[in-house]
């Protein structure tokens, strides 16, 4: 007990103040299933503290052999496959494909056929950019802003049922064309649901552009310099965000997309505020593209006619001979592809969606690559995590979007 | 078509190119000798601006035309110059075992794209030094994407790996080794 003249001082003295605590590093695993981690990745991390140490992303838990199973089935049959890669984004990973095997065999498609991919490559870009902006407010506490965000998604994503007859798995498209034209009244209920989606989306960016906890999360953190940026493979939002004018839709048009007025938007920090507004910016843009293409849209054949690569109408196939020869040849031996190798890309929501593809001539892909852009971004995430504390590893995962279907394969 | 990078390897490194064609699209490619690849990758990034890792990926030749088959494997490099607007479309042709340098010191993005042609075709990579598997797991016997390997291939279950404390997950007892 202490005396009365003994009084406490409760200023701890020098000596008192110093940490004799050893610390060691402890080791977390997060994922592979964690509400953060969309898809199933394990990041092995080592923390000093609350510090990354080091990270060693794991991943392939949703590999399902994607281009093991590409080259046993024949062109036209990969195309389901491909809805499975970004499924967020799945029209985006058909038309990629069907015009990577189309300028492998050298064929032009229609005129409409290519607006009506450009329509439906830019709804799944916003589908996919109000999924990544809705649930980059999720994890940093903000509920009600994904709601917003998943309701204007639900828009899109009913559209897309209407014009493809899936939610997620689309499968849309053949190669040389489209397969079906746009439903009747479809071009109306788009437009309408594009007014719908812009006031939802002017909420949604209200919501977390003007929110002080979340900027303040967001901005300056998970930086990486243009330098490592490029050296990892960074493309779409991400290379963006570091101010390097590089998209696809422009440095090499494909499409109609040469005869569409639209900006690309430049950040310039590298960090993930920058990455996350960027694609608000972007769905701007994505909803002048479409309104554009509906008014510049041109009648006319949706598909190529020729009857070795598309399928001959049904009349000709129970009346005439060449009819059932070619439906014949088309269903059992598939689309002749000649021997030869390319490699092509177009712009997915995520970046760079390239393929390189290499044909044997024998109606079977022999290499079926695809250059998922997540994969490449995905490998710099322990660049922009070490060092920095772990909380701001969150939203870092968040902004990059990676999705587990295209990088795990 | 620009022929850029090819015309400057052929004249700056011409001992590591060992054959160029055209493909059906008119793109250029270039063969490379596999111990060079690491120079004219430190080349294209350093003085000619091909700065943006794209893509890497294997080839198994073994179903090609006989003539096709030796060597059997390739692998395929692509660089992006972002300014020039280019993109430089390399391969590198190795026997089984051949090792193939690495370009992960030049570029940090091939770490994995080395990791994945290793796992998937069995291609080594000479200076990789965390060369692992990528997407299956440590104990997968073979390599999935060679021709021989087969479609239905199944391998039975792996013995459980060592759990210390279950509430950290496999390997570690929550503390760095």
């Amino acid at each position: 007990m202490a005396s009365a003249d003994d009084q406490y001082d409760p200023t701890p003295s020098d000596d008192e103040l110093e940490a004799h605590l050893q610390t060691r590093n402890m080791v977390v695993n997060l994922g592979p299933s964690h509400p953060a981690t969309h898809g199933t990745v394990r990041l092995r991390i080592e923390l000093d503290g609350e510090t990354i140490v080091s990270m060693d992303p794991e991943i392939g838990f949703l590999h399902r052999g994607f281009q093991k199973s590409c080259e046993n089935v024949t062109w036209t049959q990969v195309l389901p496959y491909t809805d499975r890669l970004d499924y967020v984004a799945s029209l985006a990973n058909n038309f990629g494909y069907l015009s990577a095997v189309e300028s492998l065999m050298g064929i032009e498609i229609p005129e409409r056929a290519k607006y009506i991919r450009v329509i439906g490559a830019e709804l799944h870009r916003i589908a996919s950019h109000l999924t990544t902006i809705g649930a980059s407010g999720l994890e940093l506490g903000g509920f009600s802003a994904f709601l917003y965000a998943i309701e204007a998604r639900e828009l899109l994503t009913d559209r897309v049922t209407e014009l493809t007859g899936a939610r997620l798995t689309t499968s849309y498209g053949r190669i040389g064309g489209i397969n079906r034209d746009l439903p009747a009244g479809w071009e109306e209920k788009v437009l309408k649901s594009l007014i719908k989606l812009e006031e939802l989306l002017d909420e949604t960016d209200k919501l977390l552009t003007r929110n002080r906890i979340f900027t303040d999360r967001m901005r300056g953190t998970g930086v990486i310099t243009t330098e490592d940026a490029l050296d990892f493979g960074f493309t779409g939002p991400c290379i963006r965000a570091n101010g390097v004018n590089y998209d696809v839709r422009k440095a090499k048009p494909y499409w109609a997309y040469d005869q569409l007025d639209f900006s690309v938007p430049l950040g310039n920090n590298g960090d993930n505020f920058d990455r996350f507004y960027l694609r608000v910016l972007e769905t701007h843009q994505s909803l002048k593209i479409i309104r554009q293409c509906f008014k510049q849209m041109p009648a006319g054949p949706v598909m190529i006619d020729d009857w070795r690569i598309a399928m001959p109408p049904k009349e000709n196939v129970y009346s005439s001979i060449e009819g059932v020869i070619a439906h014949f040849k088309l269903v059992m031996e598939g689309v002749p592809v000649p021997v030869g190798e390319i490699y092509h890309a177009t712009e997915s929501p995520n970046g760079e969606l390239g393929w390189y593809l290499k044909s044997d001539g024998s109606g079977r892909p022999y290499k079926c690559h695809v250059r998922a852009p997540g994969f490449q971004i995905l490998s710099g995430l322990s660049k922009m995590c070490v060092g920095r504390m772990l909380p701001d590893l969150i939203p870092t995962f968040d902004t990059i979007n990676m999705i587990g279907g295209e990088v795990e394969q | 078509m620009s022929t850029f990078a090819l015309d400057q390897i052929q004249n700056q490194l011409p001992e590591a190119l060992v054959e160029r064609y055209v493909d059906r699209a008119g793109d250029a490619w270039g063969v490379i000798k596999p111990d060079q690849i690491p120079h004219v990758a430190k080349l294209l990034k350093e003085r000619l601006g091909f700065r943006m890792f794209i893509s890497m990926d294997g080839v198994d030749r073994l179903h090609l035309p006989p003539e096709e088959q030796d060597p059997r494997f390739e692998v395929v490099y692509f660089l992006r110059n972002v300014e020039r607007n280019e993109l430089a479309r390399l391969k590198v042709r190795v026997n089984e075992g051949v090792e193939v340098h690495s370009i992960r010191s030049v570029f940090q993005g091939a770490n994995w794209a080395e990791r994945f042609v290793w796992d998937f075709y069995g291609v080594p990579f000479k200076g990789h030094g965390d060369l692992r598997r990528m997407l299956t797991y440590e104990e997968f016997k073979g390599h999935a994407l060679r021709k021989d390997y087969p479609l239905r291939g199944r391998q039975g279950l792996i013995a459980e790996r060592p759990i210390k404390d279950i509430f950290r997950g496999p390997g570690t007892n929550g503390v760095a080794e």
